[in-house]
């Protein structure tokens, strides 16, 4: 009996764990993916009627905006860090002494709330009191920056917040790859007489193949789950001219009583992550097991 | 890896006045992206100490001519969140009341789903890693519908429980990952040798593995720490007026329309909300960025 006990008592501690995300992870999943092909408004409704709510949400003009902006916000946003993070970690790693301070510098937006970088860049870019008054008070009388409240350009204060917030990340994950690089192989290229760019470019960057790929991957994953930042930054607009999917999805739940609306943006939320880390875990995974 | 500008053995030698200014520009270059990441916390500090008359009429940049710590009482006991003018003080507590036991209850979880999963496999216990670790990746907007009916049935809706409860299941995928990495370089002979010598899984636990755990436990509970605090999405969600976070009430102080627009108080409640997390980075930044690290390149 307590042999039985001793086999089966790692499964029962385990158990109350994967039960909790079978239910709260692929049920929820499931239900969410119901209600998408359904008529709720208000209420669920769980009689299956197809795509109709798919069908509303791509003639809707705000989704549409709201699929543009994820699209400009993610390409820019991922670029930018990426390539901001990489100088960052190329130029912290020439033996810089005060490197353990700047590193520090570089990446304490990390812990902050993105309601926290949101209030302080909303502040900052406000066109009445921010960077556009400091600029004037320099003389520069005529200069404007009034991105944060043009519905053209709003999207882009999104982005430089999120920069801001992001990029010193990537740097750390950049100079933890440029530390990992085999020293020998440098040393010889050194030897050899090959310049230092062209040691960067041909050896040490393409090295670093899957440090892109993983910074690639939580960027991406940052861009779409963006929330917090655009509602405390732009709250959506003006007007929609800021939302991205999860904000449409949060106001057609929670502001305009529209389940089969927010179940159905949900899901194609999902369905873009999907494309994006499927492939990848399924890589990493397969590699960890051979 | 070896520097460049610096090194002596380089073949290319150039002058040495062209390398110690090529080190002073390097230098220069990075002192000026510390000033950028440092900027706005710099103006968020000196506005939240400066009066609204000398916001207005000064500059976004300048130091305060005159220091005055009001706009910080105001923030802690005074904003007005919604009709609510209790300032942050509350929610901050509220913040407190949900982090703690969130943070222990998906740690100590997510340590013996990590043993298990390491040292005590058994048939298809790799599947529900992979199952788990899928779970970390979900936008979360795809769970709330069904969670704010499910928290209704259960009387939890609107609850510091309930947010408890939510914030414990959705963070098992990390917390079970972190602890499974650490725990598989712990070597399977030691727990062979110490079940020949009548240990059971709990003693194992208990007496090997958990006195080895504190770098990977500090790494977790940072992680957690500050994935609950700064949370909004959940908080915005399926809470009350009462129950809310922090980031949800600042968000509501800064977004307040009654009255006069004070930023002096919206940026010191801005640092109030974001000291805890600040604090944890600067005491214990080694393992915040582990923890980072450890959360982004996966496997």
């Amino acid at each position: 009996m307590s042999d039985w006990l001793e086999r089966h008592v790692p499964k029962m501690v385990l158990a109350p764990s994967f039960a909790a995300i079978l239910l709260f992870v692929y049920g929820f999943i499931a239900w969410t993916g119901w209600i998408s092909f359904t008529k709720s408004r208000l209420l669920p409704k769980y009689e299956i009627i197809g795509t109709l709510q798919y069908e509303r949400l791509f003639i809707s003009p705000r989704w549409d905006t709201a699929l543009n902006n994820l699209f400009i916000f993610g390409a820019l946003f991922i670029i930018i860090s990426m390539i901001l993070g990489l100088i960052l970690a190329i130029m912290l790693d020439q033996k810089i002494r005060t490197e353990g301070v700047l590193r520090t510098i570089y990446l304490y937006p990390m812990a902050l709330s993105m309601i926290v970088t949101g209030t302080a860049w909303k502040w900052i870019l406000n066109p009445g009191l921010g960077i556009e008054s400091v600029v004037r008070g320099w003389g520069y009388e005529s200069f404007s920056f009034d991105w944060l409240v043009n519905p053209e350009y709003a999207i882009y204060t999104v982005v430089i917040a999120g920069v801001w917030q992001a990029s010193g990340f990537v740097m750390a994950l950049f100079l933890a790859g440029l530390r990992s690089v085999d020293e020998e192989i440098i040393k010889a290229a050194q030897v050899d007489g090959i310049p230092t760019s062209r040691i960067y470019s041909a050896i040490i960057i393409p090295s670093m193949a899957p440090i892109f790929l993983s910074s690639f991957i939580v960027l991406a994953h940052l861009a779409i789950k963006s929330f917090d930042l655009v509602i405390a930054l732009t709250g959506g607009g003006p007007g929609y001219a800021t939302d991205l999917p999860a904000t449409y999805m949060y106001t057609m739940a929670f502001s305009r009583g529209d389940i089969g609306q927010a179940a159905s943006s949900a899901m194609v939320m999902m369905l873009v992550v999907f494309a994006i880390v499927v492939p990848y875990l399924y890589s990493e995974l397969r590699a960890k097991n051979d | 890896m070896t520097d460049f500008i610096s090194n002596p053995d380089a073949k290319h030698k150039s002058g040495k006045a062209t390398k110690i200014a090529l080190r002073w520009f390097l230098l220069l270059l990075l002192l000026i992206f510390a000033l950028y990441y440092l900027m706005p916390l710099f103006v968020m500090v000196t506005t939240s100490l400066k009066s609204l008359e000398e916001i207005r009429t000064g500059s976004l940049v300048a130091l305060p001519r005159e220091v005055t710590f009001d706009a910080w009482k105001t923030a802690w006991s005074g904003a007005c969140t919604g009709i609510q003018c209790q300032g942050l003080q509350p929610y901050f507590w509220n913040s407190i009341l949900i982090a703690v036991p969130a943070v222990f209850l998906s740690t100590l979880f997510g340590a013996m789903n990590g043993y298990i999963i390491a040292h005590w496999k058994f048939k298809g216990a790799n599947l529900i890693f992979s199952m788990m670790l899928f779970g970390c990746f979900i936008p979360f907007q795809v769970v709330i519908l069904p969670m704010a009916r499910v928290l209704g049935m259960m009387g939890l809706a609107g609850s510091i429980q309930g947010l408890i409860f939510v914030h414990v299941i959705y963070g098992l995928g990390f917390t079970t990952l972190f602890f499974r990495n650490y725990y598989v370089s712990i070597p399977g002979e030691l727990v062979k040798a110490a079940k020949v010598d009548g240990a059971g899984f709990f003693r194992i636990f208990w007496s090997i593995f958990l006195p080895l755990s504190l770098p990977i436990i500090v790494v977790t509970v940072i992680w957690q720490f500050t994935q609950i605090w700064n949370d909004f999405l959940f908080g915005v969600s399926f809470s009350q007026a009462g129950t809310q976070p922090i980031t949800v009430a600042l968000n509501n102080i800064v977004n307040s329309t009654t009255g006069v627009k004070e930023y002096n108080v919206d940026m010191a409640a801005a640092i109030i909300a974001a000291l805890p997390t600040l604090f944890v980075y600067v005491v214990a930044g080694k393992y915040f960025i582990r923890g980072l690290t450890a959360g982004s390149v996966k496997g």
